[in-house]
This record gives C-alpha cells, structure tokens and sequence, in this order.
C-alpha cells in the first residue's frame, strides 16, 4: 500500500469517527480545495448579502427599524470577516479569496441578485432568506473541518436572530393597512422561489454532493434541505395570512410534507451565470468599495510601516 | 417629570436643545447609514456601523426625552419623520455629505472631540436627564474619538496621497466647524441657568486638541476663516432636505401606520 492510500484512509477513518479535521492535518486536496470553494463563496455571499439590505437603512421607517437593520447588516459583515479567516486557514489569504469574487470568477448566493423594491423586502429576506440560510447553515455546526464548524455555531445563533427579525416584520405589515399587507404579500411573492432556489440544484443535477457527504462537509442533499424548508415555512406564512404562490403547493399526508410545484431552474441558472436583476450592479458595488478605499488601505499599511520603524529606532538609542 | 416647576420658556428651551442634540445625532447616523457595505475594508465598515448604531441610540433618548418634555403625546418617531427642514435643529457639519473615506474621517473627528468636550459638562448638568443622558453618551464618545482621531493621523502620516487628501478635506470642512461653538438663544438662556455649558468657552480646549492630533498626523490647522451657521435655527445647506426626504419617505407616503 502506498503511504498516500494511508493517509487517505487515516483521513476518512478521522471523518467518519467524527473527529474534527483541523487547518494542520493532513488532508486530501480536494477536499481542501471543496473547502476553500464553499467556505469562500459563503463568505462573499454575508459581504454582497449586505447591498440589498444595506439599500433600505436610509429609508427604514422608524429609528428602532433602522437600528436593528444596521445591526443586522453589521451582523453579516463580521460573519464574512470571521468566514474569510476560516478561508486563511485553508492557506488563501483574505485578498485573494476577495479578488476572486471581484473578478466575477468566485460565486456568491443568486439570492442577493435579486433587488430589494419595497420595505417588505426587509420582512421577507430576514424570514425566508435568513431562514433558508439556517437550514442550510445548522447542519455546518458539525461539519467536520473545524474551524468552519466552529464560524457556523456564531453565524447560527446570529442568523436565528436575524429570521424572527424578519418574520416579525412581515407580521406587523401584515397587521397593518390594507397597503402594508399588499406590500408584503408582493415581498412574498417576489422572494418565494428564489429563496427555495438557495438549496442549489436538486439532488440529481448537483455535481458536489456526494463526495462532500462522504467527507461529511455537507450531511443533507439540497432536496432534502429544500423541503425541510418548504416544511417548516408554509405554516408560518398561514399564520399570518400570507400566500405562498405556488399553486401547486399540497400537504401530502402519505409523505407527511408539501408537495411543491416545478421550480424555474433556468432563471436560477441565468442568475448564476450573471443574468439576474443585480448582478451587474452588486458586482460594481464591491469593486467600488475595493477601489475607492484602495488609498485608505496603502495609507494604513505605510502608517504602520513608519511607525514600526520609529518604535525599533527608539528601541535601538534605548 | 425629572424637573419640578421649570418654567415655561426654560422648558420650551430645553427641549429645542435636546432636539438639537438629537438632531445631529441623527443626521450624523443617516450619513453613516451610508457607508455601510461601501467602506475601505471589513473592519472599517463594521467601526463606522458601530458609530451609527450608537449616534442612533443617543438619537432616541434624546427624542424620548424631548417628547417627555413637550407632553404632547408624540413619539421619538413623531420627531424624526414628521418634522421638516426648518424644523431639524442639526449642526450643518452633521449633513455634509460623506465624501471620501478621510471626508467622513475628519467630520467624524471635528464633532466627536467636541462631543467630549461638552459630554464631559453635560454630564453634570443640574438637569438629571440631561446628565445621565450625556454621562452614558460620552462612553461612546471616548471610543469614537479614538476612533477617529487615530485615523485622522493614520491618513496624515500614511502616504502622499492620503495626506493630500484629508488636508483637501479639512480645509474644505472647517468652515462647518465655527457652528459648534456659537450658541443659539436656547443654549445661552440654559447656559445663564448653569444647565449647560457655555459652548463657546469650550473653543480653545477643542482647538488645542484638535492641534495637537493634527501635529502627530503631520498635518495643518487652516487659517481662520468665515465660519457657516445656521443649523441650529433650521436654515440649512442645501444637503438636509434630500436626507430628510430618503429617511421620512414612508412615514409621509403611509401615515399613521405600525412599522
């Protein structure tokens, strides 16, 4: 046998006793590279997560709204800070992985392609996309590489926050003016699919899911997360006397949950290939903000320079 | 009521201040709203959200104070969103728009090391609302000048282009600063009762404080010049009325509602 076989087996030996794979272990390249890939995409899906919400702090109609929306968004950007750190960890430097994303080449949630239109939006991203988020995102506290796991236990606990947020906002419209509760059946509307659409492709289509389900980075498909999902949401929605649209939606009392209808998998697909409503635009926004504060960051770094100079000086005549 | 018997007019005073405090709390947050998302790196863009989120939280205990004081039932979102542009007692520097990073950097530092200053007065204020409000308040002002301050020196000091750039941005904001330090009617008749400070005997403490972090930041202090005011009579720059028309939209197209 040869001595990479071993290590091969030692591996899924660690994996499969459920034993944390940590950033020093040995591990086989693609599983790192399934990683990096993963972890990064989740990590620019919380940063460009921050546009469509950010769109509305200016315009939240109280100031408790506003702050709680400010906190949320802030909220996303230190689960990307701690995610690009996870990333490090895999031996790709925070610059790198973010220029991937830059240069179109790294992907992100499709969700966050789609434009947030009226302050329902707010409502109905915290509810069902935070909530899809949870779904996929629970089940990561026990991934089995480490630091991952350990980043996924925060970003959960904030994230369930985030959900009842969400809902309650889309609970307070709806128990509002008649304007308020169109406002967030529209949200509804306009967010049901592609929000099911997060859990990826289904399970027949999905090139990665076997594999990762072997080293246990991922423990459901994306079908059996969707319905979860679709499970746990529509009563919430009844609740408060929201329609999901879906004319095929059906308790299946053989089955014991809804069946669903058809999803739209080509506007899925065109959004991924960088045909949604906001591609373009979420994309410009990032390099924007790279570029714009590309002097504030040289000022920090040669700031730091100097100033490490002058202390060894001081030391030096000390 | 915290104050038994203030008389009319003090009252009437003490509540146009507090709205101006609250006021520029406000706007100041607004325009971080801004950034967030769109600044220079991660952790910055979580330093300026935490700002906002603490100017927001001194936004409505002030409100809340000042709706107390004119007892008319109105809420810290009455105040807010159903006031106009004549109404908004907010410091023209509060509404400048952000600029570059070094732009908000520097309007940050200018009414942050005021803030200090007067906090550290109003903290023990006669008023006991007025200094519980101020003593919680300067907790959060100590780390925003810090904040601020340290950044003012980190683009002084940093590069060429970085220097050229927030020297651009303090001569071109100093003229906002002047404001702080003339007092409208409401402050001098408070003032006259010792319960605020006069604002402008603080001028100088500022002044060498804001000299002495331009030293280290290697930069230079503008030449006296005409100073803008108006903000705290509600005659504004141009700016408030596009802020005031985003952030009070849907309080004015749907009135009345639970958000």
């Amino acid at each position: 046998m040869s001595p990479q076989i071993n290590l091969e087996e030692e591996f899924q030996a660690k994996i499969d006793a459920e034993i944390k794979i940590e950033p020093k272990d040995w591990m086989p390249d693609a599983y790192r590279k399934t990683l990096i890939r993963q972890i990064s995409q989740h990590a620019h899906s919380e940063i460009v997560g921050m546009l469509p919400e950010g769109n509305w702090l200016t315009r939240a109609p109280s100031l408790k709204r506003k702050a709680t929306l400010l906190a949320k968004v802030q909220d996303e950007a230190g689960h990307g800070l701690y995610l690009y750190s996870a990333v490090e960890t895999l031996g790709v430097s925070r610059l790198q992985t973010i220029e991937d994303l830059l240069s179109g080449k790294a992907k992100y949630s499709s969700i966050f392609n789609y434009p947030t239109l009226t302050w329902a939006d707010m409502g109905a991203i915290g509810w069902l996309v935070d909530g899809a988020a949870i779904m996929n995102q629970v089940p990561l506290c026990r991934t089995s590489y480490g630091p991952y796991a350990r980043a996924m236990v925060r970003v959960c606990k904030e994230e369930s926050f985030h959900q009842r947020q969400g809902y309650e906002i889309m609970m307070t419209l709806m128990n509002g003016s008649a304007e308020q509760k169109e406002m967030a059946q529209d949200a509804m509307n306009r967010w049901w699919w592609p929000a099911i659409m997060m859990f990826g492709p289904t399970d027949a289509e999905s090139s990665n899911t076997e594999q990762s389900v072997k080293w246990k980075i991922k423990r459901h498909t994306n079908d059996e997360l969707r319905q979860k999902f679709i499970d746990a949401t529509v009563p919430q929605a009844e609740y408060i006397g929201l329609t999901i649209p879906d004319k095929d939606l059906k308790w299946n009392e053989d089955k014991k949950s809804y069946d669903f209808g058809a999803i739209n998998w080509d506007e899925f697909w065109n959004v991924v290939k960088g045909n949604g409503p906001c591609n373009k635009q979420r994309l410009e926004a990032r390099n924007n903000a790279h570029n714009n504060g590309a002097w504030v960051r040289e000022a920090a770094s040669a700031y730091a320079e100097k100033r490490a100079k002058r202390m060894a000086a001081k030391a030096e005549v000390a | 009521m915290t104050n038994i018997a203030i008389h009319t007019d003090t009252q009437t005073a003490l509540c146009n201040y507090v709205l101006q405090l609250a006021d520029t709390n406000l706007i100041l947050g607004q325009r971080i709203c801004e950034w967030c998302g769109h600044g220079p790196v991660l952790e910055q863009d979580i330093a300026l959200s935490n700002i906002g989120l603490d100017l927001l939280g001194q936004t409505r205990s002030l409100y809340q104070y000042a709706a107390e004081l004119q007892g008319a039932g109105k809420t810290e979102d009455d105040l807010a969103f159903l006031r106009n542009e004549r109404q908004f007692k907010n410091l023209l520097l509060a509404e400048q728009p952000n600029g570059d990073f070094g732009y908000t950097i520097v309007r940050q530092f200018l009414y942050e090391s005021f803030q200090q200053l007067l906090l550290n007065e109003l903290k023990k204020s006669s008023n006991k609302q007025l200094a519980a409000i101020a003593e919680k308040s300067l907790i959060e002002t100590n780390y925003h000048y810090k904040w601020s301050a340290e950044w003012v020196i980190r683009l002084g000091d940093g590069t060429e282009e970085s220097k050229s750039r927030i020297q651009k941005s303090i001569n071109e904001i100093w003229t906002y600063s002047g404001e702080m330090f003339i007092p409208s009617a409401e402050e001098q008749l408070l003032a006259k009762l010792g319960m605020i400070p006069d604002v402008s005997t603080l001028e100088n403490a500022w002044m060498q404080k804001v000299k002495s972090v331009f030293e280290e930041a290697t930069l230079t202090m503008p030449e006296a010049m005409y100073m803008q005011r108006g903000g705290k009579t509600g005659v504004h720059t141009e700016h408030l009325g596009y802020i005031l028309a985003e952030m009070q939209y849907l309080q004015r197209q749907y009135p009345g509602q639970t958000w």
